[in-house]
């Protein structure tokens, strides 16, 4: 723990002070070096000593790029979609930043990182920055890592940063909630995948594509993902006066009709859970369709998207939005500081394997073991609260103050 | 500050240039690479040279393998160094062949910056092994 002590203080130099050489990277990334971005966004991945000062030194020149999260099952087309998005989105004058996220292999923790294959439309265009991320197993950790990334590509200077993952599991629901506007991709005649929206995807979309629209049975996914918006809408729904086809509605849905269109099931009650909400959320998730193949839809779907944008800039849910990301940033580096810290008092006991054993051979439990690892890191924290009684919560107020500069 | 105490993964980039769809070899390290722990980004077929640059600063990879079995790796391969060099990455950047090369072809290429040139027939452990002995230092 000895070791440990600098850390917890919050003054451990290489944490928060910017090295020579370190400040020379963030000022070749903000001067638009490819490379240094490129250089930064893997010392964020690996998590190299001084990478936390280098993302805070950058965080003071985000806030101006557009992020958008897009997931959906295993070939839905999302790479291919994210591709002419890229395109449209170069078309009219916007530079563009992507973060691919793969899985990685649970046993080598090898990775084949294919998403960038489906970059066709935009190679040679360095104003297209693609990156390739594996989910290197690390929990938690991978929605920090991509958020970093997000903040790099932002003040580097990127007008919009898509941020790509496949939908399954908690860990890449919370990488897509860090984007602004989210996009949930569906293809047709996926009536199971549509089922397995309602486990935690269906809340989160503000867009709801339904991709291979050529392909038989789009119509019908199309028709069953609005009755699930719908349905949404019923189950949470009690704050919002306006019907389906209120004026809020109305407004926020932008784009409309035609096979293509955006349709306007009244959205409600939208993460509102957080408690951060302000006030009524204006947005009415939108169910597109897209060929993304042809880039049929896309400049449809980009529209939707700018309404979004717009609709959270006027309502105020941007902020709020933001807000909701500077909160997940703060709760996974709390926990995983804290978690290291749990595993170094693991270690310090014999490491895990050990303690398993003696647990095994019934010379302890492991509610035991678990409470002797906790209870010092307890002991400490009430100690720190008790010699500044100023301080909030303990814990929770260092590593924001790593973040301090956050602006909503 | 050892949130993730992982050790850094070998980041990679298989990548098939010019005209060439061949793409077995390419196929195969890229397994071999995954399994040896690496993350690999694998580039498609059909690349220019310029595209390859472009992957290998963005993907900030430690290793660069071209596959090409075109013959026109005179052409080709010096155009991805004079690429990398522009962009400052020629020097920590391990590039590495994988083909059919003849043996005066492969002085050129070596001269040119080039690691090594694996023939067919290499065993994938020679491959591993050459990329981790030979990793370049990071700044």
């Amino acid at each position: 723990m000895v070791g440990r002590d600098a850390d917890a203080d919050g003054t451990d130099a290489a944490d928060t002070a910017l090295s020579g050489s370190d400040a020379t990277l963030v000022e070749s990334l903000l001067e638009g070096s490819h490379r240094a971005l490129a250089r930064v966004i893997s010392r964020i991945e690996d998590r190299t000593p001084g990478y936390r000062a280098i993302v805070s030194a950058l965080h003071d020149h985000t806030g101006s790029a557009d992020v958008i999260g897009i997931t959906g099952s295993p070939g839905a087309g999302k790479s291919t979609l994210v591709d002419k998005l890229a395109l449209a989105l170069r078309d009219r004058g916007d530079t563009v930043g992507v973060v691919a996220v793969d899985p990685a292999s649970p046993y080598t923790g090898g990775a084949v990182l294919g998403d960038r294959i489906r970059m066709a439309s935009t190679v040679g265009d360095m104003d297209v920055f693609f990156r390739s991320m594996s989910a290197r197993g690390r929990l938690g950790g991978l929605s920090m890592a991509t958020a970093d990334a997000v903040t790099a590509l932002d003040a580097f200077g990127k007008d919009t940063i898509l941020i790509e993952t496949v939908g399954a599991g908690q860990s890449e629901i919370d990488v897509v909630r860090t984007a602004d506007t989210v996009a949930v991709l569906v293809q047709p005649g996926a009536g199971d995948d549509v089922q397995t929206l309602k486990a935690g995807i269906l809340e989160i979309g503000d867009v709801f594509v339904v991709n291979k629209f050529d392909r038989a049975g789009a119509e019908r996914t199309r028709a069953e993902l609005e009755e699930m918006v719908h349905r949404r809408d019923e189950h949470t729904g009690t704050s919002h006066p306006a019907g389906h086809h209120g004026p809020r509605a109305a407004r926020a849905t932008g784009p409309t009709d035609d096979g293509y269109g955006a349709t306007d099931p009244t959205d409600d009650g939208h993460r509102a859970d957080d408690g951060v909400d302000e006030g009524p959320s204006p947005w009415t998730p939108s169910v597109v369709g897209t060929v993304a193949e042809t880039g049929e839809g896309v400049d449809r779907l980009l529209e939707v998207f700018d309404a979004h944008a717009t609709a959270l800039r006027d309502s105020g849910e941007l902020a709020a939005a933001r807000r909701r990301r500077h909160a997940a940033a703060i709760r996974a580096l709390v926990r995983a500081e804290v978690g290291a810290l749990a595993n170094d008092a693991l270690a310090e006991r014999g490491g895990i394997d050990a303690l398993a054993a003696r647990v095994r051979r019934g010379e302890t439990d492991p509610y035991t073991v678990a409470a002797e690892v906790v209870d010092p890191i307890e002991r400490c924290l009430e100690r720190a609260a008790e010699g500044e009684p100023s301080g909030s919560s303990g814990s929770d107020a260092e590593p924001s103050g790593d973040r301090s500069s956050e602006k909503d | 500050m050892s949130v993730d105490a992982n050790e850094r993964p070998v980041r990679c980039l298989v990548a098939k240039v010019g005209l060439d769809g061949h793409d077995r070899g390419a196929h195969v390290i890229a397994r071999a690479f995954r399994d040896a722990g690496f993350e690999v980004v694998y580039s498609g077929l059909h690349r220019a040279p310029e595209e390859v640059v472009q992957a290998a600063v963005q993907e900030d990879v430690d290793v660069l393998g071209i596959s090409i079995l075109s013959g026109a790796h005179n052409t080709l391969v010096p155009k991805v160094m004079d690429g990398l060099e522009a962009y400052g990455a020629l020097e920590d950047t391990l590039v590495i062949v994988g083909g059919i090369v003849p043996d005066d072809d492969e002085e050129a290429l070596k001269a040119a910056g080039v690691a090594e040139v694996f023939g067919p027939g290499t065993p994938m452990a020679e491959t591993v092994d050459f990329v981790r002995a030979n990793l370049p230092e990071r700044a």
